[in-house]
C-alpha cells in the first residue's frame, strides 16, 4: 500500500488524550470494564476518570473488582452503585459494602457473563445455557428442555460505555491484545455504545497484520495511548 | 500425615486419572495436580484465555499479562494459544475439555456437587465453576474426605447450594476413590490405612463396592512419590 492511500483513510475512531476521552462518559452510566485479576484492566482510563471527573452512580459490568486496581479505588470512593459480575469475595470491602447495602450486586457465572457480552454486541438479546440449571442462580429465570437437558434463559448485556485495555491500536483503531490480558476486553468492545480503549502503543496503518487483528476498528470509538497527555 | 502431604497425595492420585488430553484444574488441591501430570501429554486450559499453560516462571520472568485463573503468574508452551473469555468458556461449556479436576464443599451420591456457596453466608462469588462442571466431559472431584471440622463431604444429598446437578464422575480423597454411575456411588479404591468401619463413619452417602475394587497402600505410594 502506498503512503498516499494510507494517508487518505479515515475511520470513525477518535484519538484523544485520556482526560478528553473520559469526559465523554455520562454520569450514572452503565459501564463495562475489562480485566481478569489484575490483567487487562484499563487502569490509566480509570485513574484519569477518578482524578478528572465527578462521575458517580455507576453500574459496572466487570468480572470482579480486584483489590489494588483503580476499579477498586473507584468503588472505595463510593462511585459504584451496582456491580454485575462473577466474583466479589476476594475484596473484603466489597463484601462489607454489600452487607451494608451500599452496593447492589448481580452475580452471573463467568461463561454466562462472557457470552452475554459477546451476544450483546452481536444483536442477540438472550440465549439458553446449561450453566446454572437447577441452581440458586437460576431461581427466577425461565428454563427450557432441549434434547432432554435443562437450559436457562439468560439476557445478553449491553452498556452505554466500555473501558477496554488493548496492547496496540493502529491509526484506524484496529486492536491487538497481549497474552491473558485479552480476557473480556474484545467482548466488551463490541457491546457498548461508546468504546474507549487504552493501548500501550499506537502504530501506523499497515503495521498490524490483518490476520492478527482481534478487534476490528468498527467496534472502537476512542483510542487513548497510555501516559500520553495529548495526541 | 501433615495437611500438605494429604493434599499432595490426593493431587497425585487425581493425576493418575489423566493419561492425555485437555484439562482444566480448579483452585486448591486441584492446582497441585499439575506437578504430577505426564509432561507433553496433558494440556492445561485456563479460563482466562490460555490453552497450554506452562509451569510457574522464575520471579524475573513473571509477566503481569500472563496469569492463570488463580491470578498466579504462569508461562506458556510451544503449542499455547490466547483467546477471549467467550471462546474460553465455549471450550468449557461446549464439551471440548476432556476433564476437569475441581474441589468441592459437598458431593452427593447422585453426582450433584456444591462448591461455591454456604447457606446463611453472602453469595458473592461463582466465577467459572458452574460452566466448568456443566461442560467438561469428565468431572473429577479432588477433596479431603471430611471438612476441617470433621464433617462428611460425601453425602446422600448435598445440603449446600448446588454448582451443578448430576455431573460428577469420580471422587478422589486421601482414603478412597469413588465412581458415580447411573446416579449410584461405587467404591473402587480404598487405602489400607483405613478400615471399612472407619470409612463408613466418615462417608455419609451409601455406596456399593465396585466390580474392579482394589486396596492400595498409601504409605508405599507416598514413598514412591517423594
Amino acid at each position: 500500500m502506498s503512503e498516499m492511500s494510507v494517508g487518505s483513510i479515515i475511520t470513525n475512531v477518535e484519538f484523544l488524550c485520556a482526560e478528553e476521552a473520559v469526559s465523554k462518559i455520562p454520569n450514572k452510566a452503565r459501564m463495562m470494564v475489562g480485566g481478569f485479576g489484575r490483567s487487562g484492566i484499563p487502569e490509566y482510563l480509570l485513574e484519569t476518570m477518578i482524578e478528572t471527573t465527578e462521575i458517580d452512580g455507576l453500574t459496572i459490568i466487570s468480572n470482579n473488582i480486584s483489590e489494588g486496581s483503580n476499579l477498586h479505588h473507584l468503588f472505595m470512593l463510593g462511585r459504584i452503585k451496582k456491580a454485575i459480575g462473577t466474583y466479589y469475595t476476594t475484596s473484603k470491602e466489597v463484601v462489607k459494602a454489600y452487607r451494608e447495602n451500599r452496593i447492589e450486586i448481580e452475580l452471573l457465572p463467568q461463561g454466562t457473563l462472557s457470552e452475554a457480552l459477546r451476544l450483546g454486541g452481536s444483536g442477540i438479546p438472550a440465549f439458553y445455557t446449561p450453566t446454572s440449571a437447577g441452581t440458586e442462580l437460576a431461581k427466577n429465570k425461565e428454563s427450557r428442555m432441549f434434547n432432554g437437558r435443562e437450559y436457562v434463559l439468560e439476557e445478553s448485556l449491553t452498556a452505554k460505555v466500555a473501558l477496554v485495555r488493548a496492547h496496540k491500536a493502529d491509526r484506524a483503531g484496529n486492536l491487538i491484545y497481549r497474552k491473558s490480558a485479552r480476557n473480556f476486553n474484545p467482548l466488551m468492545a463490541m457491546a457498548a455504545d461508546l468504546t474507549i480503549v487504552e493501548v500501550d502503543e499506537i502504530v501506523e496503518m499497515g503495521e498490524l497484520d490483518p490476520e492478527q487483528i482481534v478487534t476490528p476498528f468498527i467496534f472502537v470509538d476512542v483510542v487513548v495511548e497510555r501516559g500520553r497527555e495529548n495526541d | 500425615m501433615t495437611d500438605l502431604t494429604v493434599k499432595r497425595y490426593i493431587a497425585w492420585r487425581a493425576a493418575q486419572e489423566l493419561q492425555a488430553g485437555v484439562v482444566n484444574l480448579g483452585i486448591g488441591i486441584p492446582t497441585l495436580v499439575a506437578d504430577y501430570l505426564s509432561p507433553g501429554l496433558v494440556t492445561l486450559h485456563s479460563e482466562n484465555g490460555i490453552l497450554g499453560v506452562g509451569p510457574s516462571p522464575v520471579p524475573e520472568d513473571e509477566d503481569p499479562d500472563l496469569i492463570n485463573a488463580g491470578k498466579a503468574p504462569v508461562t506458556i508452551q510451544p503449542h499455547s494459544s490466547f483467546f477471549d473469555s467467550s471462546l474460553s468458556f465455549a471450550m468449557m461449556r461446549g464439551g471440548h475439555l476432556d476433564a476437569t479436576i475441581i474441589g468441592a464443599l459437598q458431593v452427593a451420591a447422585n453426582g450433584d456437587i456444591a462448591s461455591w456457596a454456604i447457606p446463611g453466608k453472602d453469595v458473592l462469588g461463582v466465577g467459572g465453576a458452574m460452566d466448568l462442571v456443566v461442560g467438561a466431559k469428565r468431572v473429577i472431584v479432588a477433596t479431603t474426605h471430611v471438612t476441617p471440622k470433621g464433617e462428611p463431604k460425601i453425602l446422600s444429598k448435598c445440603k449446600y447450594p448446588l454448582t451443578a446437578k448430576g455431573r460428577v464422575d469420580t471422587i478422589i480423597t486421601e482414603y478412597a476413590v469413588f465412581k458415580i454411575r447411573q446416579s449410584k456411588l461405587y467404591l473402587v479404591e480404598k487405602v489400607e490405612e483405613i478400615s471399612f468401619e472407619d470409612l463408613n463413619q466418615i462417608t455419609e452417602a451409601p455406596y456399593e463396592i465396585g466390580g474392579n475394587f482394589k486396596t492400595v497402600v498409601r504409605e508405599e505410594l507416598m514413598h514412591a512419590l517423594s
